[in-house]
């Protein structure tokens, strides 16, 4: 009984909802900031994202009528569960590196793809012509960073020995190496075609399918999306920095340094590029990021044989 | 307050329609997000789909073609809604007044939907973004 209230506790509060959604929801001030300082603009006030999802939760919701309604309401709620789960595992992890379980990354691997998966349901569901362009250009984009991210993946879990879990791949600093930079550069990009950040959101376009994927939610189901998003935010780049920088290892300060600096390295990829097509964003991953990884891999195996510890 | 109502003035999400406007008024709606405005101060956004809008704003004369498209979109925004009417032309059909292709103004065709529509005016030709501006603080000071 304690056991299970506890694990609410942790899901709810600590590092699940609360936590997560209250820095999430900084994180994304700091997004729209630093792009609005970036175009020298002043941008919105500190407590704008809060408002935003504050306003959504008091709209109308409006389904369309062809809309497949169970599928098109629970999927928000779908892709919220799984993230909220990633969350918090990973933060247990961060916080607490004892309590872990052998192939946490395979499971984080697997969360991460399910706001995706949720997404394409929605938007699938939602009858729309718009939605239907953007479920299918959500699907390429899953299909390629998907490839990527798991060769980067395997360039840490060589690293690492052989170890599958996150706590144990996070006692050491991969980027430090020559296939382990390679390596998170190339997953920094994945995630940023995760997350749904220029230059690889071309699923929403607002100004082609004018919101893509959400376009047919509307007040707290578009609420909960934006939740989602939020949450993303901050469980990405706290995924890359326990894989490839360290974690939180070096001390709480060091680590939110470093979570930080995924967060502006983000941002200012999101800031200096152009939205690419669909076909480029497949090229770019499948062709450029898999040679890199290829060439990643092999580097990291002869390091591993011959104990050279800097490639 | 209301926290709805509270909520809606702190974070109005527009959605841009053009019922047949000469693209002036477009240009100064566009010119408010630019560097020198920039209405993202007061949490105002252009959103893609009017499920997404708190606002819209409706520049243009209303033409024939565009009445049962704009009562479409107006029926599609998510309540509360409030609709900003832009420019000479959908005010009060300006220049056009009496054309042959004209069935507007504006809030005419918005009350065959809507009775009850809550409906803010920005003359001008064009009006300038510091008039939009400060139609759109004035209107939600009322709200």
């Amino acid at each position: 009984m304690a056991d299970s209230l506890q694990g609410i506790f942790w899901i709810v509060v600590f590092p699940g909802f609360l936590f997560t959604v209250l820095l999430g929801l900084v994180a994304s001030w700091i997004v729209r900031k630093v792009s609005a300082l970036v175009q020298w603009r002043v941008g919105p006030p500190f407590y704008q994202p809060c408002v935003d999802v504050i306003k959504l939760m008091g709209k109308e919701i409006l389904i369309p009528q062809q809309a497949h309604k169970i599928v098109f309401m629970a999927a928000p709620l779908v892709g919220l569960s799984g993230v909220l789960l990633l969350a918090t595992m990973l933060w247990r992890t961060a916080i607490n590196p004892t309590e872990f379980f052998v192939g946490d990354i395979i499971v984080a691997l697997y969360l991460m793809i399910l706001p995706s998966l949720a997404l394409i349901f929605g938007s699938s569901a939602s009858a729309s012509p718009h939605a239907s362009l953007g479920t299918s250009r959500e699907m390429k984009l899953v299909m390629s960073y998907e490839l990527p991210l798991v060769l980067a993946l395997i360039v840490v879990i060589i690293k690492s020995g052989g170890q599958l879990g996150l706590a144990a791949i996070a006692e050491q600093t991969p980027a430090l190496t020559v296939s382990g930079m390679l390596a998170f550069l190339v997953s920094l990009l994945c995630v940023q075609a995760k997350l749904g950040f220029i230059p690889f959101d071309m699923a929403e376009a607002e100004t082609e399918l004018a919101g893509g994927i959400l376009m047919e939610y509307s007040g707290a189901l578009l609420a909960i999306w934006k939740l989602m998003q939020t949450i993303m935010l901050i469980a990405m780049p706290l995924f890359l920095v326990m894989v490839f920088l360290g974690g939180f290892g070096a001390g709480l300060l060091a680590g939110i340094g470093k979570l930080v600096l995924v967060l502006v390295l983000l941002i200012l990829i999101k800031n200096t590029n152009p939205r690419v097509r669909i076909d480029q964003a497949m090229k770019f991953f499948w062709v450029y990021c898999g040679i890199a990884l290829a060439v990643a891999v092999a580097l990291a195996i002869i390091g591993n044989n011959y104990g050279i510890a800097w490639l | 307050m209301d926290w709805k109502i509270w909520s809606l003035k702190k974070s109005p999400w527009v959605f841009h329609v053009n019922v047949g406007a000469c693209n002036n008024c477009d240009i100064e709606i566009v010119n408010c997000l630019t560097p020198k405005f920039d209405v993202e101060r007061f949490g105002i956004k252009l959103v893609g789909s009017p499920r997404h809008a708190d606002a819209l704003l409706v520049t243009g004369v209303g033409t024939r073609q565009a009445v049962k498209r704009l009562q479409e979109v107006y029926r599609q925004t998510a309540r509360p809604c409030v609709v900003f009417v832009i420019g000479a032309c959908a005010c009060g059909t300006g220049i056009f007044h009496e054309g042959y292709h004209v069935e507007g103004p504006v809030d005419k065709i918005i009350k065959e939907v809507d009775p009850n529509a809550i409906i803010a005016y920005v003359p001008g030709c064009p009006p300038k973004p510091e008039a939009i501006i400060s139609g759109v603080v004035k209107a939600l000071a009322v709200l």
